[in-house]
């Protein structure tokens, strides 16, 4: 229930928090909310030397509108995220989603940011990142980079970023004329994911014009479903559609087993929750 | 050790603390705020809940130092001065929202924390709201009827006078009975 002793330092700028990082050295982690990170500290399954906390960092939980992106702030809460206009108006799918994670207390003090740095294939937020192709500002030594939400995410609770760089805003495209959903399945109320999907789709007359389909925890990261998205473009908007490109969603996945499921369980569950997503993101 | 100053229900504490203290810890082992309680080792039950400036955290989850400069309220500075409950400890009091009474620090400050956002709440959103709470006595029944009932107090008491106004409906419980 107690930590290893650690090291803390609390920076207020980025450069700063990265400065930190790189006197750290390997052993050197970032402390956003902590929700993930103290609950591993308290198992001892880790055992950081310093802890960079950006709590102090000014400027870092601010949401932004950049006329095509929103741009959130890595250190906005869950909260934050769920009540804030601009993601409601242009990002409504990150609003729904977040409000399925977790519960109360852990959304107020749970990062946006936090979420994605801590890559967990259960996590929520990842898959909806990658649904919406969000661009990723990391800073580090050299200043800071764009990355993509395909090469972002790496394996399980790994990403693109070295030990020395943080991950600073997310830059979400904003989706105009686009349905969106996520849908979520677990045991009980505060669980995380058995499997889940964000869906977003264009609509154009009677024709799905394009759609992007991410699933959560059908493999060590985020996966696109391109087959259900492949299926979906250019198709008639009608229940045959739907059901023929959802039946396509566990193509190319590596579910894990668990206590929880079995991979084949996770794989019909795709099929099923893909269905569901798309007839709420469709609207039909 | 850390240097840290937080104000907790009304009092400001100033503490060299190891960084590696939980706020839970503090709370209780440096500053004797037993009200507060630990029930398992995996965030999952918000028997440790407290306000962290306003809103409801597990202080099992929260380091010590990242509470530096806040206002930390637990389930021992609800009550009045005069030792009048919160409309909310009087309502669990009042409704039976408790067995073993374990859970109950963490469901009231969650209460608190719902109620302060959404001050009335439909049964659905109570339950949505206190899902970060388990009890493993009352099947919550009881719990939710209680955090209504406060609602309509807070409502029938808050304007225009705001908190002080006691509620002709507390008065008559004897308030030394309700467990912590
Ligand atoms: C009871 C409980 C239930 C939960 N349920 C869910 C759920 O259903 N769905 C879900 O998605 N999540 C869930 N979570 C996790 C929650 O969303 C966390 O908030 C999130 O995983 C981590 O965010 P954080 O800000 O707390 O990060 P921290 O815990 O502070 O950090 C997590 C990791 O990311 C790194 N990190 C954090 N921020 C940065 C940054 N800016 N740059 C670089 N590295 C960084 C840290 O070094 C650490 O390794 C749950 C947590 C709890 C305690
Ligand atoms: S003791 Fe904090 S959540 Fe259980
Ligand atoms: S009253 Fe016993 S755990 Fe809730």
């Amino acid at each position: 229930m107690i930590p290893a002793a650690f090291e803390y330092t609390r920076p207020s700028s980025v450069d700063g928090a990265v400065q930190a990082l790189a006197e750290g050295g390997e052993d050197a982690k970032i402390l956003a909310g902590g929700q993930s990170l103290i609950p591993m500290l308290r198992l001892r399954f880790a055992a950081p030397s310093v802890l960079v906390d950006l709590g102090g960092v000014g400027g870092m939980r601010d949401i932004h509108d950049d006329g095509e992106h929103i741009v959130v702030g890595a250190m906005a809460t869950h909260h934050d995220v769920m009540s804030n206009q601009l993601i409601r108006e242009h990002a409504p799918l990150i609003a729904q989603a977040t409000a399925t994670v977790a519960d109360r207390q852990v959304r107020h003090l749970g990062t946006f940011g936090g979420s994605l740095a801590h890559a967990d294939p259960a996590g929520d937020l990842p898959g909806v990142a990658s649904a919406l192709d969000a661009t990723f500002e990391v800073a580090g030594p050299s200043g800071r980079r764009m990355v993509s939400a395909s090469e972002f995410f790496v394996d399980y609770l790994t990403t693109a970023m070295e030990p020395d760089e943080l991950l600073v805003a997310v830059h979400i495209p904003k989706l105009t004329g686009w349905g969106t959903h996520y849908e979520k399945f677990n045991r009980v109320a505060q669980a995380w994911a058995l499997v889940g999907v964000a869906a977003a789709v264009r609509r154009s007359n009677g024709t799905i014009t394009e759609a992007r389909v991410a699933l959560t925890n059908m493999g060590t990261t985020p996966v696109r479903a391109h087959g259900v998205e492949e299926a979906l473009a250019d198709a008639p908007a009608d229940e045959g559609t739907l059901r023929d490109a959802a039946a396509r969603a566990a193509e190319g996945t590596s579910p894990t087993s668990d206590l929880s499921a079995s991979a084949d369980y996770r794989a019909h569950l795709a099929t099923v929750l893909t269905r569901r997503a798309l007839h709420a993101a469709g609207g039909l | 050790m850390t240097k840290i100053s937080m104000t907790v229900d009304g009092i400001q504490y100033e503490d060299d603390v190891d960084p590696r203290t939980l706020l839970v810890h503090h709370l209780r082992d440096r500053l004797g705020k037993v009200g507060t309680v630990v029930g398992c080792d995996t965030s999952n039950c918000g028997a440790c809940t407290v306000l962290l400036a306003g809103k409801g955290v597990k202080s099992c989850t929260v380091l010590a130092v990242q509470a530096d400069g806040m206002d930390v309220t637990t389930v021992e500075g609800l009550s009045g001065p005069d030792g009048t409950l919160h409309p909310v400890q009087q309502a669990f009091h009042n409704s039976h929202a408790l067995q073993c009474g374990f859970c109950t620090p963490g469901m009231i400050m969650a209460a608190v924390d719902l109620l302060s956002e959404n001050p009335s709440p439909t049964t659905d959103e109570v339950r949505e709201g206190l899902e970060g709470n388990l009890c493993r006595c009352t099947g919550y029944q009881n719990i939710v009827r209680a955090v209504q009932d406060a609602a309509a107090t807070m409502h029938a008491t808050a304007p225009p006078t705001a908190e002080a106004a006691e509620p002709a409906s507390t008065t008559e419980a004897n308030a030394q009975e309700v467990p912590r």
